[in-house]
């Protein structure tokens, strides 16, 4: 008796130095300054600078007309701030998920992403604000991105508030998140997933592999066929992608306020 | 064996091509045979390297008492399609024979099984498809299969498993991967500086900082780059806030899988507040871009080390004590203790690395056996642990954490009375030209070895890596023999191993 009573104030010691974990407000929470979120270019830049930073990058994620950086393709190494610290910077924002492949491009001079609410299809919004059940499917992920969408459900970020979790079996979701640059060896275990979720169902991309390929974007052991059969409704970039960077995202799409 | 048969290095040397000796097959199996029957002895890395037209094949095997590596060599013409299997002799050379033998369709005569090992996109026979594998099966009215995955019921990766049991009982696990092939390992000679550094650290995600500084070393090797000590120690720091935060989060997900809730969320957030820290160093949770050639963009600071000390203050204590908890609980001892048990000698055999040897008796770890980076400053003790068990695989996490714990004070109070030299990265370096070197590093799982080999312009032209997961699967495989097949989950969970690492 006196052991079990023993046993249990221990427990109650550890809750108690646990203290309150959880992000109250996980759309104001701010994260430390190194973070490396959307990225900033200055007007100013200049053809030299650009010419430095093509050469530079290591998956080519510079376009031009007008110069811009693709975050679909950036695997945010921070290189280039590095090697231009005047010209290009990545903020700590990491509000950077969007709803069209072509607004992941952040031009030079630009200070805010776009999130298209023109390509969010009403069906989303109209079924699934309320409760969201997402499966999710790791096609080659290098097991960060997928770490760190288990964390969103975790007791720090608790997206389980807002009526969003992952699910065991496509049967019981509402739509699948893909993590990695899709190896030959797992598409076809990718479209079955897709075809066993029922409709209407979304996509989601999350961090830089799955939605340019990542540094394996030229790999021959990659088959990406997929993403060009079936639309996606969100992308979120990152490597990996912030858990912060996904609810944000996600909460956005299904029109959670 | 004379000296003539093999060349003895060290971690993280270089040297000439030409000082690899060549010796003919039989001898080759002889001098290995040899070697391996010391049970202090394992295979680092065995693998061919297509050359010209021959085939070169360099097996490293690795003392865990003296700080050596010893390289043998054996080479055979592009025709050949068959050589004597070692793993008769050798079981631990199984899965290396199994991956020459995908690659280069060299059939191992006497070898049980040469089951492809991830199929590669340029795998020897392109017909052979991981979608219509025949699985090994017994005949018999009693038995029956459990297929799970590749696509599992929680958030990880891909990989399929197939039970054969009697009843609850497992008898069999063939473990089946490739699912996370991305072609990793050849993408790395071709590219330069930075992208080689990009690649090692997604090689697996979850252990960006090791694979980074493996990488690291095995360019400024190559390249004949000195770090500094500070550099190094700060390597080291980031390698051991690496293995605390995995410790910790594989100790919330054991919680989980037995229901132990308080166990599950105090981990859970105790670990977030871990990573956190990381961030707070190098601006990503998981260690990415911390561990660069020849230098960093971030380096240690005063204000970086008091947060790290307060972290470890305040979330070690935290650890501790529900640690403590968790392994003194009935509840959680009894779906611990005595399941998916592996013995010394099956870690021997099998050719076992980190945890899983360290667990079973078998002191095993780079970081004694072959001290890279600060480690070589002092001699580390690896934890070691009897019972070879869940609970043992879960309670030398807890010790662990509390030796990387002490570690990391020693350093920090160490890095306060030394002088700091603070390079940027190099990525456009030099590499000795037609040279061998290796590299291997203690990650949280157990040991990563990569190798790479230059040509007379000093151009990488091969570069290998290993997971310790290419050995420690087959541990997951032999300790669910005779257990429930509930209790998968735990035992799985327990090893933690990686199929990104190991599909490359």
């Amino acid at each position: 008796m006196i052991s079990k009573r023993y046993a249990m104030l221990k427990e109650m010691h550890i809750l108690r130095s646990h203290g309150w974990q959880y992000v109250p407000n996980l759309k104001r929470a701010e994260l430390n300054p190194l973070f490396r979120g959307r990225p900033v270019i200055s007007k100013t830049i200049t053809p030299d600078e650009i010419s430095r930073l093509k050469a530079l990058c290591p998956v080519q994620a510079f376009v031009d007309e007008p110069f811009g950086l693709d975050m679909g393709k950036c695997v945010f190494c921070k290189e280039c701030q590095y090697a231009c610290p005047d010209t290009i910077k990545f903020t700590n924002d990491y509000k950077i998920a969007v709803t069209r492949r072509s607004d992941l491009i952040v031009r030079a001079g630009q200070e805010q992403l776009s999130f298209d609410l023109g390509a969010v299809r009403p069906e989303i919004r109209r079924i699934f604000k309320h409760s969201l059940k997402l499966r999710q499917v790791s096609a080659a992920g290098d097991n960060s991105c997928e770490m760190e969408l288990n964390a969103c459900g975790n007791v720090n970020f608790d997206m389980g508030r807002y009526g969003i979790e992952f699910v065991a079996s496509p049967r019981h979701a509402d739509g699948i998140v893909i993590t990695g640059p899709i190896s030959q060896n797992m598409a076809e275990a990718l479209q079955i997933c897709y075809d066993a979720t029922p409709d209407p169902k979304l996509i989601i991309l999350v961090g830089s592999d799955a939605i340019g390929g990542g540094m394996f974007s030229d790999s021959p052991a990659i088959n990406r066929s997929f993403l060009n059969e079936n639309h996606v409704d969100l992308y979120v970039p990152g490597n990996p992608a912030h858990p912060l960077s996904f609810i944000n995202g996600v909460l956005e799409l299904i029109g959670k306020q | 064996m004379t000296s003539n048969d093999f060349i003895d290095i060290s971690n993280a040397q270089t040297i000439p091509l030409s000082d690899i000796p060549v010796i003919d097959y039989p001898r080759f199996m002889a001098c290995v045979t040899d070697e391996l029957r010391q049970p202090a002895n394992h295979c680092l890395n065995y693998y061919g390297v297509a050359d010209g037209n021959r085939y070169w094949f360099i097996c490293c095997i690795a003392c865990d008492e003296t700080h050596r590596i010893r390289l043998y060599s054996h080479e055979a013409p592009k025709s050949i399609t068959s050589l004597d299997s070692l793993t008769p002799e050798c079981p631990q050379l199984y899965i290396f024979e199994r991956e020459i033998h995908e690659n280069f369709g060299i059939n191992f005569d006497g070898h049980p099984w040469l089951k492809p090992v991830r199929w590669p996109f340029d795998r020897h026979n392109p017909d052979s498809n991981m979608n219509n594998y025949p699985f090994y099966a017994i005949p018999s009215e009693e038995l029956h299969e459990v297929g799970v995955g590749p696509i599992h019921a929680g958030v990880i990766e891909p990989g399929h498993f197939r039970f054969i049991c009697n009843g609850e009982k497992v008898l069999h696990l063939e473990i089946h991967l490739g699912y996370q092939h991305r072609g990793a390992e050849k993408l790395v000679a071709p590219g330069n500086g930075l992208q080689r550094a990009l690649l090692c650290e997604s090689i697996a995600g979850d252990t960006s900082v090791a694979s980074s500084i493996v990488h690291a070393q095995l360019i400024e090797s190559l390249a004949g780059i000195e770090v500094s000590q500070n550099l190094q120690l700060e390597r080291c720091l980031g390698l051991e806030l690496e293995r605390i935060a995995v410790h910790i989060g594989d100790t919330a997900a054991l919680c989980a899988d037995v229901a132990y809730q308080l166990g599950q969320v105090v981990n859970e957030a105790l670990r977030t507040t871990f990573i956190n820290t990381t961030q707070y160093w190098c601006g990503n949770r998981f260690g990415k871009g911390l561990v660069r050639p020849g230098g960093t963009h971030y380096p240690l600071s005063d204000d970086i080390l008091r947060e790290i000390r307060r972290v470890l203050g305040d979330s070690g204590k935290r650890y501790f004590d529900i640690a403590d908890r968790i392994y003194t609980l009935p509840t959680v001892l009894a779906r611990f203790d005595g399941i998916g048990s592996l013995s010394h000698e099956q870690t021997l055999t099998i050719g076992a690395v980190g945890m899983a040897a360290r667990t079973a008796q078998l002191a095993r770890d780079i970081r004694k056996s072959h001290p890279f980076q600060y480690y070589s400053s002092f001699h580390h003790q690896p934890v070691l642990l009897e019972t070879g068990d869940v609970l043992a695989r879960g309670m030398l996490r807890y010790r662990e954490v509390q030796q990387s714990v002490e570690l990391i004070e020693m350093w920090g109070k160490q890095w306060e009375a030394m002088p700091h030299h603070v390079n940027p990265p190099v990525y456009d370096y030099r590499l000795r030209p037609a040279s061998f070197a290796i590299s291997a590093a203690e990650a949280w799982r157990g040991e990563l070895c990569h190798t790479a080999i230059t040509d007379a312009d000093g151009n990488l032209i091969h570069y290998k890596v290993k997971d310790p997961s290419l050995h420690n699967w087959m541990a997951l495989a032999l300790a669910v023999r005779n257990q429930e097949i509930s209790d998968f989950p735990i035992c799985n969970k327990s090893f933690n191993l990686s199929y990104c690492g190991y599909d490359l």
